[in-house]
């Protein structure tokens, strides 16, 4: 038996419909490897709604409800419910909704879910838009990106807002773990899905997933693009264990104008305004270093 | 058998508690409170096995209920006006899915302005979502009927979601003796629910899927347009099971009072019956041919009890305590539908009545038979009216 | 298919998959770009099988290296940018 870098168990199937280099089929490859056949998953409207494929055909090979687009977090809720009624144990309640499906109009059934201490985990799978619709901004837009809805134009009409951070807010739930991936860190995502698998109560991890359609980059180049999110600290590694922050720091630092060179949205940024983000993005991992420090103090 | 003194609400809560439903997930809003307060009772105690589930709102409600029924649970959950214009969306969906959600709705106007008193608004506007529904009259039918439900929705020949009515106020919040049935006799009658497809780790299947135009969609909407046709035929089967077990049973789909030989009939829905049926026997006493026709289930539409009725009744008032907008009320326009394949069509005339609440008084019924009586001999005055309304004086 | 649809008395009750999308889906024909594998390069990392988004990677039973899953690889280039040892090429599709 080769031994293999992530479990070698495949349960999605080859055929479906995802862009070439899409970091999101990668991410669910990667997560079903992590937990398993005995996973039962709730999927909202996004990417994943769409890429197994037309009925009665289905790429993903452990029972998955598809969903309303709001709703991953409430239906996850109500298949742990059901199951806990049945005396059915041992099964992982995988919610797999996008950044708009968990940070936008699937926040509030997110926040009732963990809030209510629900038994599941929650991966909010990050391609940074509304992808599924064609490329619309979300509250999970990186600042300075360009999206069909906020188009540059004339006026720099680009994403003006800062990323909403999913993590912080489930910080804030208490719950007793949350974290942040990367596709381009496979070991790392799974090694943080077992370790929520084992713990008791609701966990979130957020996964940055690389879009060549919507980012507008290079496909063949979708797990390097990932590196240079995190190496640049713009998406960095970091886990939050019952307040407890644990930050991966990078070999080396990368310049956030490197990261933003591979990707065609943020081509219209000038040098002031990749300065500005520069600035912005090293006072959030300022703050986050500080947060760990904080937390160990106690 | 017990006897309690019970409300509608607390009825309705003891329809899920012997149903034995397994998950329930619902939200509060006047005047549904009770129900999920005296659920939330049962299941502390234990005298209720199930899991609770405190939802953050109806639409999440509706949410959790379609996916704990998806993995074979029985569902309940509870709501009324704005909470049930939130599930909108996936009220759709439940049906959609084939998800046999059970449910109770307390009737009330929905808003601005906020009011939280008998409106038929919010169920009436919910017929297009392919759920079955039901309008109770009394405490007791509010009971049997949640019980009914859960064995309509769950032949697997019909696999449809159901919720029943209560009149805001006027049934869930009064009292009356009900007999509580005995939880061996709702075991023989309702099994568990045990789905043939359901999510399975050891058959992994996907729920909901995606489609073209060229196949299946199309024909999924004809299964459930096929399966709502023949739910006529299993509620009135149901009520006649429980009919043989409790000696209870409601009119099936609709409710008739004296109707054999009535010469002028009001269609209602709702608590409102019970006055109508007062006002019947006092007419009646006098020597007028009076009659009741109650919608107990609007759908699926009494199409043929209805054009049985209008056979033999020339002159019929149908009372919408809703108002959807229509050419009339949603009531009026289904009723006139329906009889509109008879050689000989009666006259049909819309009372709008009740609206926000507004009391249908045994004065008002009084005067709607009056008015009745008064079309069958000169013909019809209006189409629509929108009774006790406080109309601007003339002249 | 292991049941053909072909009237609505064929369908489930609801939209309930029953097949994966190996067999219909031959997503190999998005290709415009093909991999190429030269086994005697490879350090047997696996890290080009790690990173395919599409399953389109087998490695070998004996673990002497990998091959494609040409009915199904959509030809990103991804193995070939990531592999150490650069023993995959992307060559046009013809």
């Amino acid at each position: 038996m080769v031994k293999t870098p992530v479990p070698a168990e495949e349960n999605v199937a080859p055929g479906h419909m995802g862009c070439p280099g899409c970091g999101a089929c990668l991410a669910l490859r990667l997560a079903l490897k992590a937990l398993g056949k005995r996973t039962i998953m709730t999927v909202p409207a996004c990417c994943w709604a769409v890429m197994p494929g037309v009925f009665p055909y289905c790429s993903i090979k452990v029972p998955v409800l598809f969903t309303a687009f709001e709703t991953a977090a409430a239906s996850a809720s109500g298949v742990r419910a059901a199951l806990d009624a049945k005396g059915q144990k041992d099964i992982n309640v995988l919610a797999w909704a996008g950044d708009g499906g968990t940070l936008d109009i699937g926040i509030q059934a997110l926040s009732g879910a963990v809030e209510r201490r629900d038994e599941i985990i929650y991966v909010c799978y990050d391609n940074e838009a509304y992808m599924n619709t064609g490329i619309q901004r979300s509250s999970s837009t990186p600042i300075g990106a360009w999206t069909t809805t906020t188009p540059v134009g004339t006026t720099r009409n680009f994403k003006l807002e800062p990323k909403k951070s999913g993590v912080e807010i489930m910080v804030a739930h208490r719950i007793p773990y949350t974290a942040t991936a990367c596709v381009s860190y496979p070991e790392d995502f799974v090694k943080k899905l077992q370790k929520a698998r084992d713990i008791r109560g609701p966990k979130y991890i957020q996964v940055l997933c690389p879009c060549p359609a919507g980012w507008k980059s290079d496909p063949e180049k979708s797990i390097q693009i990932g590196r240079l999110a995190v190496e640049s600290n713009v998406w960095p590694l970091y886990e939050v264990e019952n307040g407890v922050y644990t930050v991966r720091k990078p070999a080396k630092k990368v310049a956030v104008k490197d990261y933003f060179k591979t990707q065609g949205r943020f081509r219209h940024l000038d040098e002031k305004e990749i300065e500005q983000i520069q600035k912005l993005v090293d006072h959030d991992w300022e703050t986050l270093l500080r947060k760990e420090e904080n937390a160990q103090k106690k | 058998m017990a006897k309690k003194l019970i409300n509608g609400n607390y009825a309705a809560a003891y329809g899920a508690k012997l149903a034995r439903a397994e998950v329930i997930a619902a939200y509060p809003i006047t005047p549904q409170t009770a129900i999920v307060e005296q659920v939330a009772d049962f299941v502390s105690s234990g005298e209720m096995k199930a899991r609770y589930v405190t939802v953050e709102s109806e639409h999440s409600a509706m949410a959790a209920c379609i996916a704990a029924a998806s993995v074979g649970a029985r569902t309940f959950t509870a709501t009324s006006s704005q909470g049930l214009l939130l599930m909108h969306e996936l009220l759709h969906w439940a049906s959609g899915a084939r998800t046999p959600v059970v449910m109770v709705n307390v009737n009330r106007a929905v808003a601005p302005p906020w009011s939280v008193w008998a409106d038929q608004t919010d169920s009436v506007s919910q017929r297009d979502t392919g759920w079955m529904q039901f309008y109770s009259e009394s405490t007791q039918e509010e009971l049997d009927t949640v019980i009914m439900s859960y064995k309509v929705s769950e032949s697997p020949d019909i696999m449809l979601p159901s919720f029943t009515t209560e009149d805001a106020f006027f049934l869930s919040h009064t009292y009356e003796p009900v007999e509580i049935p005995a939880q061996e006799l709702v075991d023989g009658f309702l099994p568990p629910f045990n789905p043939e497809i359901k999510l399975d780790i050891d058959n992994p299947r996907g729920f909901g899927s995606l489609s073209m135009p060229h196949q299946w969609y199309m024909e999924l909407r004809y299964l459930i347009a096929e399966a709502m046709d023949r739910s006529r035929q299993k509620i009135l089967k149901v009520e006649k099971e429980w009919k043989e077990l409790t000696g209870r049973s409601y009119g099936g789909l609709l409710d008739e009072y004296r109707t054999e030989d009535a010469e002028v009939v009001l269609v209602n829905a709702g608590s409102a019956a019970s006055t109508i049926r007062e006002v019947i026997d006092r007419l009646r006493a006098q020597g007028k041919k009076v009659g009741l026709a109650r919608l107990r289930s609007f759908r699926p539409f009494p199409t043929e009890e209805i054009r049985a009725l209008g056979r033999h009744v020339h002159t019929i008032g149908v009372m919408d305590r809703c108002y959807t907008f229509g050419d009339g009320g949603a009531f009026f326009t289904e009723v006139k539908s329906a009889l509109y394949q008879l050689k000989d069509r009666p006259t049909v005339k819309n009372f709008v009545v009740g609206i926000g609440g507004r009391d249908i008084t045994m004065k008002t019924v009084g005067k709607l038979y009056d008015n009745l009586y008064k079309i069958k001999s000169d013909g019809l005055d209006e189409e629509k009216e929108w009774v006790d309304l406080k109309r601007p004086e003339v002249g | 298919m292991s049941r053909p649809l072909k009237s609505y008395r064929d369908l489930p009750l609801a939209p309930i998959t029953y097949e994966d999308t190996r067999e219909a889906f031959k997503t190999g024909s998005w290709r415009t770009f093909k991999p190429q594998f030269d086994k005697s390069k490879c350090k047997k990392c696996w890290i080009c099988w790690k990173y395919c988004p599409d399953m389109s990677i087998r490695i070998l039973e004996d673990g002497t290296g990998i091959e494609f899953d040409y009915d199904h690889c959509k030809g990103c280039g991804i193995c070939a940018t990531e592999c150490p040892a650069k023993c995959i090429t992307m060559v046009p599709e013809d």
